[in-house]
């Protein structure tokens, strides 16, 4: 071979000075990956991120939105009654619903652990069906049993000599009768999340812990629950985040009556933005949601990333 | 490179598309119908399925006529579905040339409409005014931004079981207000103070009057009309609130909370639906409504429908007023057919077309024009024959009608008849056991805000 030869291939092989680089570039690991994501990454700013902002945008607006006031809707939200009517309803609806949706889910979850394989895809495929149907729909027909003068639950009553009760006129009653509606809905998300978490129980342990002369509540309180513990605060942070959301129940069954006392952040964001003409006060209240809910989030998130630590 | 010539195949091509492409920009608006171009109308879906057809046939008739390709489609009001649609065309300044506005929303979008007030100017010439609820409605910043409309637009008045109101509390209603142009025998004696003792032997007869007290409109507008009628004005036309420098307002209060007393004790729940289910199942003798209830009743209990009247709602110490609840036509300002779209909406509010769409609505719609209350639909209807005579405006009737929370400014009244603050500071008392004064007191600070921002 020639000293020519041996000089001209690398000369020939060397990409130009640009070139090279941006190949190299391109080749990278992070940028592949990045240029992978790129779909998804464009689905979150599209969907998530730029609407996000574009609410906080709008909540920084005066009414006829041609000037910003700054924080002036949450100031004028602090200092509306409603509106803590609304924040301290909010949290009694996401904070009882939810409780009242893991206890009976974890329940039912149990119940349905213990009956034979072959029977529990049926109760299971039964358990489902309020999950699975529209709530509007299924709100809907709640509605007509608590319909306020011809509750078919009131005539039920009335068979066995019970007095009527008024389920969406009276403030109480009414917030019962949404968190019923919500937890009947709801219920089955949990009843299948801790299933799942239930069958992933080594029953070696539970073997051990017989073994060791432990009772039903030790069984249950020392092995299943630790072991559930991550699948339970997860559950539990995502059932907050759209129950706290929660908007169709609401409008279906009260409006937020009487006199306000059922509003949920949703529906007082969509009177007052929507129906009323004041978007951004209507953007104002959907926000105020985000810090409670980030609230709750960083500590339940943190215990998940704790125990996991410990278990490594 | 050809030779000779001195054109290149590149440069034949680049001229080519040159061509095509300033024929094409400059082509003339040519579409398949006409050469008007195309006008898309977004109306109200009517509750009566044929006031559709109607709107339908008219815009096709003018667009034969005017060779223009009229597109219509109607959006429902179920889940404020309208309104929905109006905020993201607003938002987006795209959609429809032609939109129906729900009362309150031409004023909320006033500058994004088209001012109307030459096509307003040459109807009010040949018709005569519009209602002042109309102007009050629509009329900002001194332009007409909409047209009141015809279809969907609805008055509230009382709607009463006539046998039931003479057997129990002895008012005879058609005796009151016949199917003729004056006025009959206790016209003078129907106020709310009779109002109040009627509603008591009719709660002791089992058949408690069906007046809604929650945040729906049905319940805003009657509240509305009462308070008007007592003068009690909670905010006034610069946007001061009035609650509690106003004796009028603790006078309706107080008559208000009596009054809740021989209601059915669920009517803080109650929505629009409510009152017409407890008239059309027999459990109520009178409500206020427009005759839509009775058009159910006639297909679904024809003994009750058979028994139903409309009149005016009673007088108060400042005057006699019905509620009023318009839909308006408005035109975007982003609209690219203008023209044609007030030709329509001009076409469509004349006489004859007003007539054509109040008739096929069962008397339904009531026009903005004073002088179009005596459309025949309104006579003939029945079982019984003149049942609706009474529902649009008479001289005779001596009312006015009322928006809740007028005269205040628009965008400061829409935010209180959306939250109902006139019902639940009835209900806060009546229901929640509050004081007239706390109840007040709370109004006045939610009036407050809402003028704030």
């Amino acid at each position: 071979m020639s000293a020519d030869t041996l000089t001209a291939v690398p000369a020939r092989a060397a990409p130009a000075p640009g070139s090279g680089s941006l190949r190299r570039f391109a080749r990278r690991r992070s940028t592949i990956a990045f240029l992978m994501t790129l779909p998804l990454l464009m689905v979150i700013v599209g969907l998530v991120a730029y609407p996000a902002a574009y609410g906080i945008y709008l909540s920084t607006l005066n009414r006829r939105m041609t000037a910003s006031i700054g924080f002036g809707n949450f100031e004028i939200l602090f200092d509306t009654d409603t509106f803590w009517d609304v924040v301290w309803q909010s949290c009694i609806f996401a904070i009882t619903a939810v409780i009242a949706k893991a206890l009976i889910g974890f329940w039912l979850a149990h119940m349905l652990h213990h009956i034979p394989v072959k029977g529990q895809r049926k109760w299971r495929g039964m358990l489902l069906v309020p999950w699975v149907i529209p709530p509007v729909l299924s709100t809907l027909g709640w509605w007509w049993m608590y319909d306020p003068s011809y509750s078919s639950i009131n005539y039920l009553l009335s068979v066995v000599g019970a007095p009527p009760v008024p389920w969406l006129g009276e403030p109480l009653w009414a917030r019962a009768a949404i968190i019923i509606v919500n937890v009947w809905v709801g219920a089955p998300f949990f009843m299948i999340m801790y299933l799942a978490a239930i069958k992933s129980v080594p029953e070696q342990l539970y073997e051990a812990a017989q073994i060791d002369g432990a009772n039903g509540w030790q069984r249950l309180r020392f092995i299943t629950l630790p072991m559930m513990a991550n699948i339970i605060s997860i559950t539990v942070l995502f059932s907050l985040i759209v129950t706290f959301a929660n908007y169709d129940i609401v409008r279906v069954l009260t409006n937020g009556g009487p006199r306000d006392l059922t509003h949920v952040f949703a529906s007082y964001a969509f009177q007052v933005g929507i129906l009323s003409g004041n978007i951004p006060r209507g953007a104002a209240v959907s926000l105020f949601m985000l810090p409670i809910l980030a609230f709750c989030a960083f500590f339940v998130l943190r215990g998940v990333t704790r125990r996991n630590k410990e278990q490594m | 490179m050809m030779a000779g010539n001195g054109i290149s195949r590149r440069g034949t091509l680049r001229a080519g598309a040159g061509v095509m492409a300033a024929g094409v920009l400059s082509a003339p608006m040519v579409h398949a119908q006409g050469t008007g171009g195309t006008l898309r109308c977004g109306f109200w879906d009517h509750w009566v399925p044929v006031g559709n057809d109607v709107l339908r046939r008219l815009c096709a008739e003018w667009g034969q006529r005017n060779r223009v390709d009229v597109q219509v489609d109607f959006i429902t009001s179920v889940g404020n579905q309208n309104l929905l649609t109006i905020a993201a065309q607003a938002q987006s300044r795209s959609g429809h040339d032609i939109l129906s506005f729900p009362t309150w929303e031409p004023s909320a979008h006033a500058r994004m409409l088209e001012p109307m007030d030459d096509v307003v100017g040459r109807l009010v010439a040949k018709y005569g005014p519009i209602n002042p609820i109309g102007e009050y409605l629509a009329k900002r910043e001194g332009a007409w931004r909409a047209i009141p409309a015809v279809s969907g637009s609805q008055h509230k008045p009382s709607l009463g079981r006539f046998d039931l109101l003479k057997q129990h509390a002895g008012i005879d209603v058609q005796a009151m207000y016949p199917a003729a142009n004056q006025a009959g025998p206790g016209v003078d004696q129907w106020n709310w103070d009779n109002f109040l003792v009627a509603a008591e032997k009719c709660a002791q007869a089992q058949v408690p009057f069906g007046l809604p007290m929650g945040s729906f409109t049905d319940a805003v507008d009657w509240v509305g009309a009462l308070f008007r009628s007592y003068g009690a004005t909670m905010i006034d036309d610069r946007g001061n609130v009035t609650v509690r420098s106003n004796p009028a307002v603790r006078q309706v209060m107080e008559y208000a909370v009596r009054l809740c007393r021989f209601l059915p004790n669920d009517v803080y729940a109650w929505d629009d639906a409510s009152n017409n289910r407890a008239l059309i199942s027999g459990r109520s003798a009178l409500i206020f409504n427009p005759p839509s209830t009775w058009a159910v009743a006639k297909r679904d209990a024809p003994a009750v429908a058979e028994k139903c009247w409309t009149f005016p709602m009673p007088a108060g110490p400042a005057g006699r007023f019905t509620p009023y609840l318009p839909y308006f036509w408005g035109i975007w300002s982003f609209s690219r057919a203008k023209p044609a779209a007030k030709g329509l909406l001009e076409f469509l509010s004349e006489r004859e077309q007003a007539e054509a769409q109040t008739t096929t609505s069962s008397g339904y719609d009531i026009p903005p024009f004073g002088t179009m209350s005596d459309f025949k639909i309104w006579e003939t209807e029945g079982p019984p024959t003149g049942v609706v005579y009474n529902y649009p405006l008479k001289p005779h009737h001596n009312a006015l009608q009322n928006i809740s929370f007028a005269p205040a400014p628009a965008e400061i009244a829409v935010q209180a008849y959306n939250q109902a603050i006139n019902t639940k500071m009835i209900a806060r008392v009546a229901q929640g056991g509050e004081t007239i004064d706390q109840s007040m007191a709370w109004a006045e600070r939610e009036l407050r805000n809402f003028a704030r921002g």
